[in-house]
């Protein structure tokens, strides 16, 4: 049995090994899948969703469906970019996120899939969780109000850096990132060299006195949509439109 | 944009819970403010300190939530005279700065401001509560959130680009969709 598997994205084939998921499959063919959890390198995850594209006419997570020959599987349609949409707005309105006052912004990647969706205000009702942030580590700050759950942290921390720093504790929405139970940052073995800190695409986790050091103007999606900073101008003038 | 248009369109423009500062942003169009003149009548709006609408306008700008009664008021005045209405900067669109308070409750918002803050000197020992005083909502909301809001301009402030291209497809009755390196949450 061949190790190679084909199958097509909204028309397009793409090759792939057997044991890939249709997100590195997409990746390595150069196709972008919009994605927060995921992270090249890392074990897949598969908690924001912002991946599910459909295989064969059923909803399915790019990131943790295994490339099979002959699959038929459609991304960048109406139908999944406006589920996308919700699944971010609700990213936003489930957390306290305050970009006007976040070092996070302009280089955000939840930030930049609302630019990216067209999203001008989530319309869900916002939920105002009651979350603290733990600065108590001389170089690093956790802020629970922008964390989305996505684990990058946890994964990067036990997988590259060999350390355990960080896990989850409750369920449902109670869910948090935690450091050893009860203990806070400053108890913990993460250093500010960490990889984990550079892996959290929110301001959730974030190095001290580096905010604002980029200029705006200067930032990572400021001019350039996520997905698209291999330099192609990904969202079309709509204004030219009109 | 070239046309020549008889008549001025009318709009009209509120800050409710805001800080000016999106009104600021729109007197920052520079000389196209001269161009804005001569397409659009202000009508209520703080621009021509105009106070009740004497006539329904064509778009009413919002900047702002809503965090007290009378903000709910002027925002139900917006949604009844204007035909279409614009949540402009992120106080209209999610709250904004003042929603920060939502992360507290009200009672204890009010006793660190007027009671017990260590800056505060507050002989009457209550919160200000003159009844000229418009009642505080329990959280800051965005205007969408009270009335149907047609078109959510975002950013703190949106930048004066943003708001004049918003302000073109408006004009020409276009929907105002922005280019990428103009939507902005910050
Ligand atoms: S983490 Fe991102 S989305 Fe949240 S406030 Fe910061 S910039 Fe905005
Ligand atoms: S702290 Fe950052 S990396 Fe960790 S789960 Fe939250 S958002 Fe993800
Ligand atoms: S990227 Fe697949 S679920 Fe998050």
């Amino acid at each position: 049995m061949s190790d190679r598997v084909s199958f097509t994205i909204d028309g397009t084939r793409v090759e792939a090994f057997r044991s890939q998921s249709i997100m590195d499959a997409a990746m390595e063919s150069g196709v972008y899948i919009p994605r927060l959890c995921h992270v090249p390198g890392l074990d897949p995850w598969g908690s924001c969703r912002v991946c599910t594209v459909k295989v064969n006419g059923r909803f399915s997570t790019a990131c943790t469906q295994p490339a099979m020959t002959g699959l038929t599987v459609e991304n960048d349609t109406e139908e999944l970019n406006d589920l996308r949409r919700d699944l971010v707005e609700m990213l936003f309105v489930g957390g306290n996120h305050f970009c006007m006052s976040c070092e996070k912004s302009g280089n955000c990647e939840l930030q930049a899939m609302g630019y990216r969706l067209g999203i001008t205000a989530p319309l869900h009702p916002y939920l105002h969780p009651d979350r603290d942030v733990d600065a108590s580590h001389p170089d690093i700050m956790l802020d629970h109000n922008r964390c989305i759950l996505c684990a990058r942290c946890v994964r990067t921390s036990r997988d590259l850096d060999g350390k355990q720093v960080f896990d989850f504790v409750n369920r449902g929405s109670d869910r948090r990132i935690a450091i050893d139970p009860g203990a806070r940052l400053k108890d913990s073995d993460a250093d500010v060299t960490d990889r984990a800190l550079d892996a959290c695409p929110v301001g959730a986790l974030l190095r001290k006195r580096e905010g604002f050091r980029v200029p705006v103007g200067e930032r990572e999606y400021d001019h350039v949509a996520i997905g698209e900073e291999d330099g192609v101008d990904p969202v079309s003038d709509l204004w030219d439109e009109s | 944009m070239t046309q020549v248009k008889t008549e001025k369109v009318r709009i009209a423009t509120t800050s409710l819970a805001g800080c000016f500062g999106c009104h600021m942003s729109l007197l920052d169009i520079d000389e196209r403010i001269l161009q804005l003149a001569e397409l659009v009548e202000f009508h209520k709006s703080p621009v021509v300190d105009r106070k009740t609408f004497q006539e329904r306008c064509a778009v009413g700008l919002i900047e702002g939530g809503c965090c007290n009664a009378e903000n709910v008021e002027t925002l139900r005045a917006f949604r009844d005279q204007c035909d279409i209405l614009v949540s402009v900067g992120d106080c209209a669109t999610m709250g904004g700065i003042p929603a920060l308070r939502n992360l507290v409750p009200l009672e204890e918002c009010l006793r660190e401001a007027f009671l017990d803050g260590p800056s505060t000197v507050n002989p009457t020992g209550r919160p200000p509560d003159d009844p000229e005083l418009p009642l505080l909502l329990d959280k800051v909301y965005p205007c969408h959130e009270v009335v149907r809001v047609d078109y959510h301009l975002p950013g703190c402030p949106p930048s004066a680009d943003a708001l004049w291209a918003a302000l073109q497809a408006l004009l020409t009755g276009a929907e105002p969709t922005l280019p990428y390196p103009l939507l902005k949450y910050d």
